[in-house]
């Protein structure tokens, strides 16, 4: 018994399958986004549009059901540039994870922004979404590859940008 | 001690598969609904608490997509417990004791729909020694019932009993999930699944959420003037755990009900109507029997978990079903169970009066 | 708020590593048992046990609670688990607190733990969720960005988040617990700023460890406070905030449930400048820059200051600094995710009770324990003191 070593580690995998429920304002937005449409909710309280939706305005707790039709251009909120690759994708590090706000919309999402110099994106800098080829949308957000600078269009002052839209809002609350 | 009673409860229908709806569409119905029922707004509540588990859905803070489901902008006082809610209704009325808070909600929520609920369940047994074995659920509280059977506690014939009396106490009850009238030789004649256990003795499977609204006494009386319906006062609550290995506990009966039972002050009156928290047929018998509970007492007139177990809120609704029925005046005095944990390692015990 | 609440013992584990060779149930009875020494109690003088963790995907164990009732010896008593992310530790405390607050229980004990080598917890953080775009991001990934934006605002020179981590660092060599000891040649600032980039701005160097390990606190009401044969520390404030991940035009640099919950945590303390009424703050900082971030929000510093309090040396107690921060090194040198919001409540009531040893702030009488989680959502943050309030 003396020359065995004491157990300190033993392996014990877990598998387990999972289904996932997207919810009901979600599978709404995944069954646009499958058509090529990126399609947010308005709150009905604060007239905020939210995408992607996921059932709920958060800052009041609420349903949303109004649906608004997007523009595939955003402008970046905030972002980093990340140097740890993504296991089994094309991109290579560093690129840029960004959180983007799409044009007539009022909460980021995060997505990746490619197809330029990362020395070149700025908060503020003006973006467009480059679609996969058709044949592969499916109902997911990567059917977005990433987004890209729009070229000749200057970054824009997020502060403005920001209160502009609480202002044109306003028209749609029914508080 | 501060007097907080029970003032609103609301679960949302009890499915097998509640379909697309995910967590927080869930929540919203639950927590509007119980809103609803006193005129609550977000600036009303002082606390938060809820019950859930990661595990349940397959990725870790599902509790926190949930939050969305409050309006929690201002911020909000807000905790949460990864247990079932009755446990985060503890939480709550402890806040409630210090003095520093008058009004809480407390919600629990799962959809055991999508994930393997008996692989996840046996996740929680000792990592290193049991749970590799992968002993499920159902085969665990299978040896709970034939232990019960070998000691004489426990027929066949009376887990059969329990299951009639649980489908058609179901029948008036229009969320439960399977109500209906049954025979026990009907319930009999079915193979069993995990001796002694058949799959009527076990709990289905569940989607769903429920809400439930505490405050002082001053709130809740202002609240329901006039409503015709009178608050609900958590008279006695306590809770108990016992040793996670099964080969070192009684399983035949429940030291920790036990217990929290007598903390609670079960026994200082007459119990009208009991709710217990037995996800198996023949944990009502041996928690009646902890419980000190004679036939005098209603024993989940709801139809109980196993007409509809929300896992993770099941216990909450146990809590929320006795509070109904005395909020309404069927009942004067009331016991409500919430478990956890395999063969019913942990129990709580909340004694609920109107008066 | 309620009865007065102390608290009598505190015990961690003795040394946090990246895999530290115990069971789960070895590694939350050694934190406990130290708690209990330090108290001069037994098993048989606990009323309940508040235990706290973050997601259970880190050690894979479903509701680990009921696995640990009899190594934390608590059959025959009541068991609570506390979830609230990366905010847990605090939450935790908080929630044991309220047993004695509300006059129900007279001594719990209460503990947090973390053993994140058991499964792995940037996978646990950022398992891939369908229909979303798969980034790999990590947590480092989500505050990265909201870091950018706040050097944008406050123009903080760029070796301000290097001067935080190199600090904490420092700190941790007088702290026998902690997991980072850097050898002397490694703390050295160029060294730091040259250390590979992770997510910008973020260094490998800024970011914090992964640890195992437990932390455990003895609280108990003012009678049986008198029997402690240690100073008791007393608590003089608890609160929590919490709002949601997203919400339209959220303001992620300065969240408003921080700035809520220190409000509240102040009153109830009866501070009104932190900087000045403090001795010391513990307070939850993974990546280097949120020290400044944080200055600013808990009130400390004015917005758009609290880079300067960093780079005069304010924070730094080898510096002999007005306001140490994080001398335990903070969560920079260690971090078991679910205990280290209550290490730094623990490191915080350690500081009051005049038992920190070489990480001492000398004549410490009111220091904040503070923690946060998920995406910069959950707080729970505490004041304790030397006195009774």
């Amino acid at each position: 018994m003396s020359d065995q070593k004491p157990v300190e580690i033993i392996d014990s995998p877990v598998y387990m399958n999972y289904s996932f429920a997207a919810g009901r304002a979600t599978s709404n937005f995944l069954r646009s986004i499958k058509e090529g449409k990126l399609v947010g909710q308005r709150s009905s309280i604060t007239g905020k549009v939210i995408v992607p939706p996921r059932g709920s305005d958060a800052e009041t707790g609420t349903p949303t059901f109004e649906e608004v039709e997007l523009p595939d251009t955003a402008t970046v909120i905030m972002f980093t540039v990340v140097y740890i690759p993504i296991p089994n994708s094309k991109v290579q590090p560093p690129f840029i994870v960004a959180n983007l706000v799409l044009d007539n919309s009022d909460q980021t999402f995060i997505h990746l922004v490619s197809g330029c110099k990362n020395e070149d994106v700025k908060i503020g800098t003006r973006v467009k979404a480059v679609w996969r080829d058709k044949s592969e949308w499916g109902y997911s957000f990567n059917n977005i590859e990433y987004f890209q600078p729009i070229a000749g269009e200057a970054p824009v002052d997020i502060d403005a940008l920001r209160a502009k839209r609480l202002k044109e809002v306003e028209a749609f609350k029914h508080a | 001690m501060r007097e907080v009673a029970i003032i609103a409860y609301h679960q949302t229908p009890m499915v097998r598969d509640a379909g697309a709806k995910n967590d927080v569409e869930l929540v919203m119905e639950a927590v509007h609904g119980a809103k609803a029922q006193v005129g609550f707004k977000n600036t009303d509540i002082d606390f938060t608490c809820s019950g859930s588990c990661d595990y349940l859905g397959g990725a870790a803070f599902a509790f926190v997509g949930a939050l969305d489901a409050l309006g929690a902008v201002p911020p909000i006082s807000e905790s949460h417990v990864e247990m079932d809610a009755a446990w985060a209704l503890y939480e709550a009325w402890l806040k409630i004791q210090t003095g520093h808070f008058d009004t809480a909600l407390i919600y629990g929520f799962g959809k055991s729909s999508h994930g393997p609920m008996h692989e996840v369940l046996a996740l929680q047994l000792d990592p290193y020694y049991t749970q590799p074995l992968w002993p499920d659920q159902i085969s665990m509280a299978g040896l709970q019932a034939r232990a019960m059977m070998d000691a004489g506690k426990l027929t066949e014939k009376q887990m059969a009993e329990v299951v009639v009396k649980s489908r058609k106490n179901a029948k008036a009850n229009p969320n439960a999930q399977l109500k209906g009238d049954y025979t026990v030789e009907q319930l009999l004649a079915e193979p069993t699944l995990s001796s002694p256990l058949r799959k009527h003795d076990c709990p289905p499977i569940t989607d769903g959420a429920s809400a439930l609204i505490i405050a002082t006494r001053e709130v809740a009386e202002k609240v329901l003037a006039g409503t015709g319906k009178r608050p609900v006062y958590i008279t006695g609550i306590d809770h108990r755990i016992e040793s996670h290995q099964l080969g070192t506990r009684d399983l035949t009966s429940s030291m920790s009900t036990r217990i929290a039972g007598e903390q609670a002050g079960v026994k200082k009156g007459k119990v009208d109507i009991a709710e217990l928290h037995a996800p198996f047929s023949h944990q009502e018998i041996l928690l009646k029997e902890a419980l000190g509970l004679d036939d005098s007492t209603v024993i989940n007139p709801s139809g109980g978990p196993l007409a509809g177990n929300i896992f993770m809120s099941a216990g909450l609704d146990r809590i929320g079903a006795v509070a109904t029925r005395i909020m309404n005046g069927e009942a004067n005095r009331g016991v409500a169970h919430a478990t956890s944990g395999a063969c019913l390692q942990q129990n709580l015990v909340a004694v609920l009066e109107g008066k | 708020m309620g009865n007065p609440c102390a608290i009598v013992g505190i015990g961690q584990t003795e040394r946090y590593k990246a895999k530290i060779k115990k069971s789960m149930a070895g590694l939350v009875r050694e934190a406990a048992q130290n708690a209990l020494t330090d108290a001069g109690l037994t098993w048989a003088d606990i009323d309940a046990v508040v235990i706290g963790k973050a997601p259970d995907f880190f050690e894979g164990v479903v509701m680990p609670e009921l696995y640990l009732a009899d190594a934390l010896g608590c059959v025959g008593k009541p068991m609570l688990r506390v979830h609230t992310a990366g905010s847990v530790g605090g939450s935790t405390a908080i929630v044991a607190a309220s047993y004695i607050q509300s006059g129900v229980f007279k001594r719990v004990l209460t503990l947090a733990y973390e053993k994140q080598s058991e499964s792995n917890a940037m996978w646990a953080l950022s398992s891939q969720q369908p229909f979303s775009p798969h980034l790999n991001a990590g947590a480092g990934g989500f505050f990265a960005p909201i870091i950018r934006e706040y050097m944008r605002r406050s123009k903080a020179p760029l070796d301000i988040g290097c001067k935080v981590a190199l600090k904490d660092r420092k700190h941790a060599l007088k702290n026998p617990h902690a997991h980072m000891h850097e050898p002397a040649e490694n703390l050295d600032l160029q060294k730091y700023m040259d250390a590979m980039m992770l997510w910008e701005p973020l260094r490998f160097s800024e970011v914090c460890p992964s640890s195992d390990g437990a932390c455990a606190m003895i609280l108990c009401n003012e009678e049986l406070a008198k029997k402690s044969p240690n100073k008791p520390a007393w608590i003089h404030g608890t609160a929590m905030r919490s709002e949601p991940t997203m919400y339209p035009w959220r303001e992620e640099v300065n969240p408003q449930a921080s700035i809520d919950c220190a409000k509240d945590v102040y009153s109830q303390a009866g501070i009104t400048n932190p900087r000045k009424e403090l001795d010391m703050a513990e307070v939850y900082v993974p990546f280097s820059w949120y020290e400044p971030m944080w200055l600013e929000s808990l009130g400390f510093a004015d917005v758009g200051e609290g880079w300067k309090l960093t780079e005069s040396g304010a924070t730094s107690l080898d510096q002999g600094g007005d306001i140490p921060w994080n001398c335990s090194g903070g969560v920079l040198s260690t971090n078991p995710i679910g205990a280290s919001g209550m290490i730094r409540f623990a490191e915080a009531a350690l500081q009051v009770r005049g038992m920190a040893g070489d990480r001492q702030v000398p004549g410490a009488k009111k220091a904040l324990g503070h923690a946060y989680g998920g995406g910069a959502q959950f707080f729970s943050m505490w004041v304790v003191g030397s006195d009774k309030p």
